[in-house]
């Protein structure tokens, strides 16, 4: 049996670790709502954006911008990889990674060199023991971030793709789809896909002719680099949401836990206990017999 | 009847503005544009500027940056990386930036890239202060 004092010494750690998970994970849930209403709030200027984007690439050809020619030959691939900067979150960072070292490895294997841009903490921890040389890396940046990463992020991407050095760039991030599901996802950044932009159905001209100030072609040259940046920041702001999801629901789970510690171990303490008392009536009766006889 | 064009502008961090106004202008990087009602469908980038909208006869400004305007019926859509409104500017910042501008401007005249940065930075800080300087004498003038 163990001793009384251990148990209980135990039961009480326990209840404050659950304390700490607790809150944790209302906090976790606070940032969740931040980041879903920065999700909402972006929304206008994508949709629109995308809008804008389908209407003017709709005639152009590919020819006009060099982001919108694919390389010739694939030589060297960018990964650009946005995990969370903290851990506590489950399964959640380690499923962005695991999925990019795959990707990195297959490329790899294909003959391709791979390169990788690191945005947060675990995820630059994580390609830091793999072979695959790390471009940039963006540590302490998921907490508070705003469009501007986006842009830097940017900068570097499209400044490797027109110069020759990237000629595929591929985001691995954590998709936010529900509270309950976060799933790491692999988009294609560039080379563009016609057919991506052409995703925007929606026909808001109507067959007008627009004046356009400077020409479609100025205008493409404008646009196109921000859809990069559109890209990725939306990338950024799904990771952060799924960030929070995954740290709530694995805290919850940690709160459970603690709960079915605290009650397994109140039963080892009762018993321990009752032991004890069981003990010491056997002693008083043993010794009132003894002084009898 | 006078109609009225909806001005709506667009950031990536939130909805800076909707409202049904008169006139905007908008520092087009062809140079500047103005719309009134009943413009023809129009697309255009934006340079860094200020941009003036008419709500009652009465001129109001707003500081943009990297963006793009479309007219489409009265419609007026902003898409800019950056807007704010004169009240949210902080001249501090932007006389900060100016100064540091300037002195990259002078230090690095021969370097391109650096250059054309810094030269954006200063016209940003510019006419982040004018754009409270016109909102301040409007808003005087206007009684």
């Amino acid at each position: 049996m163990p001793a009384l004092k251990d148990v209980k010494v135990k039961i009480n750690a326990v209840k404050k670790t659950k304390q700490i998970t607790k809150a944790m994970n209302m906090v976790a849930s606070a940032k969740l709502r931040n980041a879903q209403a920065r999700i909402e709030r972006f929304r206008p200027y994508a949709d629109k954006f995308y809008e804008m984007l389908g209407d003017l690439a709709k005639g152009a050809d590919p020819s006009v911008h060099p982001l919108l020619e694919p390389h010739a030959e694939i030589k060297t691939v960018l990964l650009v990889v946005i995990t969370s900067d903290r851990g506590l979150c489950g399964a959640f960072n380690n499923n962005i990674t695991t999925m990019a070292q795959k990707l990195a490895r297959k490329k790899a294997a294909e003959g391709k060199t791979v390169k990788v841009v690191c945005v947060g903490r675990k995820s630059r921890d994580s390609f830091r023991r793999s072979e695959f040389e790390i471009v940039q890396a963006y540590v302490n940046e998921m907490n508070a971030f705003d469009f501007t990463l986006a842009t830097r992020i940017g900068a570097e991407v499209i400044g490797g793709y027109v110069g020759g050095t990237y000629d595929e760039v591929v985001m691995c991030f954590g998709k936010f789809i529900s509270l309950a599901r976060q799933e790491p996802t692999q988009l294609t950044v560039l080379p563009l896909s016609p057919e991506e932009q052409a995703d925007a159905p929606k026909e808001a001209g109507g067959g007008l002719e627009y004046i356009y100030e400077p020409s479609v072609e100025g205008l493409l040259a404008e646009l196109l680099p921000r859809f990069i940046n559109v890209q990725l920041y939306r990338g950024l702001l799904d990771t952060s949401a799924s960030e929070h999801a995954a740290r709530m629901r694995s805290m919850d789970n940690a709160t459970r836990n603690c709960d079915d510690l605290v009650s397994s171990l109140t039963l080892v303490y009762n018993k321990a206990r009752q032991a004890a008392i069981t003990k010491e009536l056997m002693d008083i009766v043993g010794g009132s017999e003894a002084l009898k006889g | 009847m006078a109609r009225n064009l909806q001005l709506e502008v667009v950031t990536p961090e939130r909805l800076v503005l909707k409202q049904s106004v008169d006139y905007v202008g908008a520092p087009g990087l062809l140079g500047e544009f103005g719309i009134l009602p009943g413009h023809v469908p129009f697309l255009s980038a934006l340079g860094i500027g200020n941009m003036m909208y008419k709500q009652g006869g009465r001129p109001r400004y707003l500081f943009v940056s990297g963006g793009f305007a479309e007219v489409l019926g009265d419609t007026v859509t902003i898409l800019a990386e950056v807007a704010e409104l004169p009240e949210e500017i902080d001249l501090d910042r932007a006389k900060k930036a100016r100064h540091r501008a300037m002195e990259r401007l002078e230090a690095q005249r021969r370097e391109r890239v650096d250059y054309a940065r810094a030269k954006a930075a200063l016209q940003r800080s510019i006419m982040r202060m004018k754009c409270r300087e016109e909102a301040k004498l409007a808003a005087s003038g206007g009684r």
